[in-house]
């Protein structure tokens, strides 16, 4: 009779503790092993970064030289009703 | 002077739609890969920053020490176009820093100095917007200061311990990496000229306006 319950016992404790095993964290990296060339998961992709700032370079030229005609209409603008005003002029 | 303008613009606006073709058929540099192809747009930028600069410097002098209208014109308008190439410049660099660095901005003491001198010319925009009278001397003084701070954002990576690169690169090219990088300067000189044009001619128009208020309150 005991040596059944202690047949239970170790069979319940192999059972029991197995996953728990299975579920310890692997071993610590132990040396660090060079490599010449970054994994292809890992590396950043640069031709996004590349296009942004050819890209960042036309907006830039092409906002300011839309706020400079903004500016020159409204001179114009301003230009034309003062000299409305101005009868001799 | 407007004879001048059309044809070239057009050649500006060319020359910027063929660049990156003209960039694509340069060789990689060996440990960067693909984003070294900024340096192309990068570098020029700061080139016609560093131009603007040195107009809008001279103008100021000359309209600090001899009242000159027409000089203070080109100043603002130098010192403005000094602002939008030190941001192409300030937005390209963080680009390519992180994929060469692994991060965009590093107080360091190029990037730093660079900040700074573009804080400069945006505090002279300011001075002239909000400044009330006087102000354009005020500006003035701001763009001459400006000016002697250049040769310490050029020269900073030869002064001070920093991980940009050196000013050697551009010298030492080999000429497949040249000739498109001075065909980009090109180009973007000849923005700078394109910008400058339009920016005077806006400034004129606005004095002659300044004139016109004056004779209505006459």
């Amino acid at each position: 009779m005991s040596l059944r319950r202690l047949l239970i016992a170790l069979t319940s404790f192999v059972l029991l503790s197995g996953p728990a095993f299975a579920l310890q964290p692997p071993k610590g990296q132990s040396e660090f092993v060079p490599v010449d060339t970054v994994p292809l998961a890992d590396q950043l992709p640069a031709a996004p970064l590349l296009i942004t700032a050819y890209a960042f370079v036309w907006a830039a030229t092409l906002v300011y030289v839309w706020s400079i005609w903004r500016r020159m209409n409204k001179v114009e603008a301003d230009m034309r009703t003062l000299a409305q005003k101005i009868p001799h002029r | 002077m407007r004879k001048v303008f059309g044809p070239l613009a057009a050649l500006t606006g060319l020359m910027f739609v063929a660049s990156p073709f003209i960039v694509a058929r340069a060789p990689f540099e060996s440990s960067m890969g693909i984003v070294s192809k900024i340096f192309y747009f990068h570098v020029p930028s700061w080139f016609a920053m560093f131009t603007a600069i040195a107009i809008c410097g001279g103008a100021s002098l000359i309209h600090l020490f001899r009242n000159n209208p027409r000089a203070d014109r080109i100043a603002e308008a130098a010192g403005e176009i000094a602002v939008v190439f030190g941001l192409m410049g300030l937005v390209t660099g963080p680009l390519w820093g992180r994929k060469a660095w692994g991060v965009w901005w590093i107080w360091d003491a190029k990037l730093t100095i660079a900040l700074l001198l573009e804080m400069t010319f945006i505090s002279g925009i300011m001075v002239r917007k909000y400044g009330g009278p006087g102000s354009d001397k005020l500006a003035a003084a701001v763009g001459i200061f400006g000016l002697a701070v250049t040769p310490f954002v050029y020269e900073a990576v030869n002064i001070w311990r920093t991980i940009h690169p050196l000013t050697s690169v551009v010298p030492t090219l080999p000429q497949r990496m040249a000739v498109p990088f001075w065909f980009c300067v090109t180009a973007y000189m000849l923005l700078l000229v394109v910008l400058l044009m339009l920016r005077v001619n806006l400034g004129k128009r606005q004095a002659a306006l300044d004139e016109l208020y004056l004779a209505y309150e006459d």
